[in-house]
């Protein structure tokens, strides 16, 4: 099962580096990881998507909360949170299709941020399944390169 | 105060109140122990930083304070790792102080470069790379607090030569600030009532007590709990010493190469109550057929070594210590409440194990190495302190020589490094003067750090190291032995010729050295060495393929020991009467 975790760190040399070693070391895959800072400039926060059964993400949680860097762990349910993740995509278009690669972005509320004579680059933020469906439809065209930022969330509320 | 990043270090250090060092200067870490000339910490200078390490942590156990050692960059830093890893695994409190090139050169593959802060982190339960001197006071407070608090490990601080020659103005914080470390220490009420009740429930109730017992100091409340409720107790290899056992209550040690009674309680016990131990591989045998009965209480410092391997039905994260006071007072209070059942039957089928399986060997013609270790401890009045190298001295160590109290049995549990013992037993001399330390070795264990021959005769520290020596690998020749088809492949340490022979190196070393081959001239050599006052090896040549028994082959289920007296099986688990060990 995928879980989301938002792990909030002392923003301090060298955290990002333990953090990927414990999940390397006891064998947790990572299937995202976010990085950046936060409201507060020395605590950064890390938006982790693992892919544990419930037992080994009890593990998980309790093997992070040692890293003394380690601030607060949130198992974030995603009936409480929003989660965005935003892909940047480079398609090959020509000026018979240009136009349409537009229209499906515009669909999405993308963005073209890039445009060339064989290509355009969009750019589309959302939950995972609006991400997939946006790259089923424009692998037709032919998607030369993608990118991904990685999934990060807040819990709602409060 | 203004002072250099090098006396701000060893300032600190005194303020923590170290009282001795371990260690090896070098090129980066020159301006350190320049300052560590006027200091009146002690200073021991080791052969090989490994040697260091373990001496800190031999220290560190005995006196429950943090060790200290220190080495310089690169070869000095990877030298400390074999000791780093072994304190990490055993929990035992530890500063590691490295050398860094300057901070203009890290990453440029610099002479004597070597990434200590990356090659620790899996070893250590934290690491500093220092790279402004005005952090100096508070990392090394910081890793102190660290180092000794919650789960104790051993903590790595990484200097650049740059930094401890830079000027810092000193000023020292009266707590450490770490927003993301607070150890929970008080178990939780309402947890610890439930464990209460299913104690006083229980109708085979038994203790698993584990090193987390000596390292919260919760052997007095251990007594209690144990002795108040008449309930067993079996001890892991690190907690030895947490519970007498001379008392009638205790089982001794139990997995692979633990008692019968102790590995048969926990395969009939209905409640196993866990304290300050994690359920490891050589505790547990066949993780699948563990303690079947058992509803498990797990007491721990650690949340993360809750449920870890075993599932416990009633967690409580706190210190072993005050956990097992409250623990103690709620049994108190709920004890007229709760109908406890009748344990007696219980209690003589336990006895009865006890009683017919007790730790023995065949009393040979030869010189047996159990006898040897009996022997010490009959000499030493079981007041000794004992450290261990790795194998089958190790777990003759383990078995025959009961423990009374804590803190005075030294051994490389988690990691099993050879060549611990001897290093570890420096430390612990120093750090305890006035008692008596021995080291029983395997002849292939001592030969890992022998060279410390030198440390222990020059800074007078008269440890007696009596070596097992069966000419053999033991450990792994017994394995070949059994699972190997005796193909003693890589195991045996002798050709024609013996090589070394350690009576002429303990004398090259200014050591005294003693050779024993009779039985009959065991205590008088043991004699010898106690009222010797320089450092002492005993060679003992004992019977080279004994084996250590019982056992439980690696994978099988507890009650599937084997050695001499097998106990019929299907006494207990008769579906399970057919099956072989392995
Ligand atoms: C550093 C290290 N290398 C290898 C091993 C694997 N090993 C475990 S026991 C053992 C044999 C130990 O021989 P010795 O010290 O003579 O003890 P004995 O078993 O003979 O008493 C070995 C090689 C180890 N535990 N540690
Ligand atoms: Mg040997």
């Amino acid at each position: 099962m995928k879980h989301t975790l938002s792990v909030l760190v002392e923003n301090k040399p060298g955290v990002l580096a333990r953090v990927a070693e414990l999940f390397a070391r006891r064998g947790f895959n990572i299937e995202s990881l976010a990085v950046g800072t936060t409201e507060k400039p020395d605590i950064s926060r890390m938006t982790i998507v693992v892919d544990v059964e419930e037992h080994s993400l009890e593990q998980v949680r309790k093997q992070l909360h040692k890293l003394i860097n380690v601030i607060e762990i949130t198992d974030l349910d995603p009936e409480t949170s929003v989660a965005r993740e935003m892909v940047m995509a480079k398609i090959k278009v020509d000026a018979g299709n240009r136009s349409e690669v537009i229209e499906i972005a515009d669909i999405f509320r993308g963005n073209i941020i890039d445009v060339s004579s064989e290509s355009i680059i969009v750019e589309v933020t959302g939950n995972a399944p609006k991400l997939r469906a946006f790259e089923d439809l424009l692998k037709p065209y032919g998607i030369r390169e993608l990118v991904r930022t990685g999934k990060v969330a807040l819990p709602r509320g409060k | 105060m203004r002072l250099t990043g090098a006396r701000a270090l060893v300032k600190s250090l005194e303020d923590e109140g170290v009282e001795v060092i371990f260690g090896i200067p070098g090129g980066v870490m020159l301006p350190v122990f320049d300052a560590l000339y006027e200091s009146r910490m002690r200073k021991v200078l080791t052969r090989h930083e490994q040697g260091a390490a373990h001496a800190a942590d031999g220290y560190a156990r005995v006196t429950g304070r943090v060790g200290v050692c220190m080495s310089t960059s690169g070869p000095g830093a990877t030298n400390l790792v074999t000791g780093i890893a072994n304190a990490y695994m055993d929990s035992v409190p530890m500063v590691a102080i490295s050398g860094q090139v300057a901070t203009n050169l890290i990453g440029t593959d610099a002479f004597q470069e070597a990434d200590t802060t990356g090659i620790t982190l899996p070893i250590a339960k934290h690491n500093y790379l220092v790279k402004d001197p005005a952090d100096i006071p508070d990392v090394v407070q910081e890793a102190f607090y660290i180092a000794h608090t919650g789960r104790p490990g051993p903590v790595v601080i990484d200097l650049p030569v740059d930094v401890s020659r830079a000027e810092l103005e000193y000023r020292r914080r009266e707590h450490p600030v770490l927003r993301g470390y607070k150890p929970t220490v008080k178990g939780h009420k309402k947890q610890i009532r439930m464990a209460a009740r299913a104690i006083l429930e229980s109708r085979s109730p038994v203790i698993y007590a584990g090193g987390g017992v000596i390292t919260a100091g919760a052997e007095g409340e251990l007594k209690k709990l144990a002795a108040g409720n008449k309930i067993f107790v079996a001890h892991t290899l690190m907690g030895k010493g947490a519970f007498p056992e001379s008392h009638r209550l205790s089982l001794g040690m139990l997995g692979m190469h633990g008692t019968r009674c102790a590995n048969y309680a926990i395969c009939e016990t209905d409640l196993i109550v866990a304290v300050g131990a994690r359920f490891d591989d050589r505790i547990t045998g066949k993780l699948s057929e563990f303690a079947p009965k058992a509803r498990v209480i797990h007491i721990d410092i650690d949340p993360a070594e809750i449920s870890k391997n075993v599932r416990a039905h009633i967690p409580i994260v706190g210190d072993c210590r005050q956990v097992l006071k409250e623990l103690n007072a709620a049994i108190r209070e709920l004890k007229d409440e709760v109908q406890s059942p009748d344990r007696r039957e219980w209690d003589s089928l336990v006895m009865d194990w006890k009683e017919k399986y007790p730790l023995t060997y065949e009393k040979g013609p030869g010189l047996k190495p159990q006898y040897v270790v009996e022997k010490i401890h009959e000499i030493t009045g079981g007041n000794a302190i004992i450290c261990t190298e790795v194998g089958q001295n190790q777990m003759w160590a383990a078995q025959f020589y009961p423990m009374e109290k804590p803190r005075r049995f030294v051994s490389s549990g988690g990691l099993g490094t050879m060549g611990f013992g001897f290093p570890a037993s420096i430390g612990a001399q120093l750090g305890r003067p006035g008692d008596l330390v021995f080291d029983i070795a395997g002849d292939g264990s001592f030969q890992m750090t022998m060279q410390e021959l030198a440390t222990a005769v020059l800074e007078g520290a008269p440890v007696k190291v009596a070596i097992l020596n069966n000419g053999y690998l033991g450990m792994v020749r017994q394995w070949q032995q059994l699972f190997y088809n005796r193909t003693y492949s890589c195991s045996c340490l002798e050709r024609e010729q013996e090589s070394p022979d350690f009576v002429a190196l303990a004398e090259a070393f200014g050591a005294k050295g003693i050779r024993v081959t009779d039985p009959d001239l065991v205590e008088a050599a043991i004699v010898e060495a106690i009222e010797t006052d320089c450092p002492v090896l005993i060679d003992f040549r004992v019977e080279p393929e004994e084996n250590v028994y019982p056992m439980v082959a690696p994978g099988a289920p507890l009650y599937d020991m084997i050695g001499d007296m097998l106990y019929p099986v299907e006494k207990i688990h008769p579906e399970k009467a057919e099956e072989p060990f392995l």
